[in-house]
């Protein structure tokens, strides 16, 4: 399974997300590769999921991947939700 | 690496845009060369180009470029506003705390955001910055060694 997480830049965002993101998934025993980039690169990308903010999944709404929301980058809880909820359906 | 040390942290700063707070955060950075001039706009533009996505959580914002942009060592700035500003962040606005990241491509990129998760990862210590009264209740929060 591979997760992009998306920042503007590709740079300070993603990077925090991507690091939150591999914790998760640790304590939730989920194998995955987790990368970061920026909005622009993301649609050249083909992974499972894409991890964003709902001001920046605007712009990815055409890509095929499922694209999840996190609001809160430091709610560890928040991110472990979305991943459950996204994953499981 | 420069994290939080006292001439990076600004408080009760009086703004009303959040290209304001952008720049106030950034000046911090450029006052002790650890950025170029240049980074400041690009953190501008990059805001108006790609909105608020960089209100990570409530009240916090973390403005930042590319290396490229002019960055000369890895850095985090604070500064705190006086009456908080919408970003136009769906969920996160109003925003008070700005973190200003000179994003760097070295290993030390990586540390500095460590250090940045490991304070804002404790709700805590967001309550703590929120209310502090002055540098060195903040300087405690980050271990001391700013």
């Amino acid at each position: 399974m591979k997760i992009l997480c998306v920042c503007g830049l590709g740079q300070g965002t993603s990077l925090i997300l991507k690091m939150n993101v591999e914790t998760v998934l640790n304590q939730l025993d989920i194998e995955a590769d987790v990368e970061n980039t920026d909005v622009s690169s993301a649609s050249s990308e083909n992974p499972d999921y894409i991890i964003t903010s709902n001001e920046l999944a605007q712009s990815l709404e055409n890509h095929p991947a499922k694209v999840i929301i996190v609001n809160n980058y430091f709610d560890m809880n928040e991110i472990k939700e979305a991943l459950q909820e996204n994953m499981n359906s | 690496m420069k994290f939080l040390e006292e001439s990076l942290v600004a408080l009760d700063i009086e703004v009303s845009q959040p290209e304001e707070a952008i720049r106030e955060a950034g000046k911090l950075l450029l006052n002790l060369e650890l950025i170029e001039q240049q980074y400041i706009e690009a953190m501008v533009a990059s805001f108006q180009k790609n909105g608020p996505y960089f209100v990570l959580a409530p009240k916090i914002a973390l403005p930042h470029a590319r290396p490229e942009d002019g960055v000369a060592e890895a850095a985090v700035s604070l500064i705190r506003l006086n009456e908080p500003v919408r970003f136009g962040h769906a969920s996160n606005d109003p925003v008070q705390l700005v973190f200003a990241l000179a994003a760097s491509s070295s290993e030390e990129h990586l540390q500095v955001l460590q250090k940045l998760m490991q304070l804002l990862g404790d709700e805590n210590n967001v309550s703590k910055l929120l209310s502090a009264k002055s540098y060195q209740e903040i300087n405690q929060l980050i271990g001391g060694n700013g």
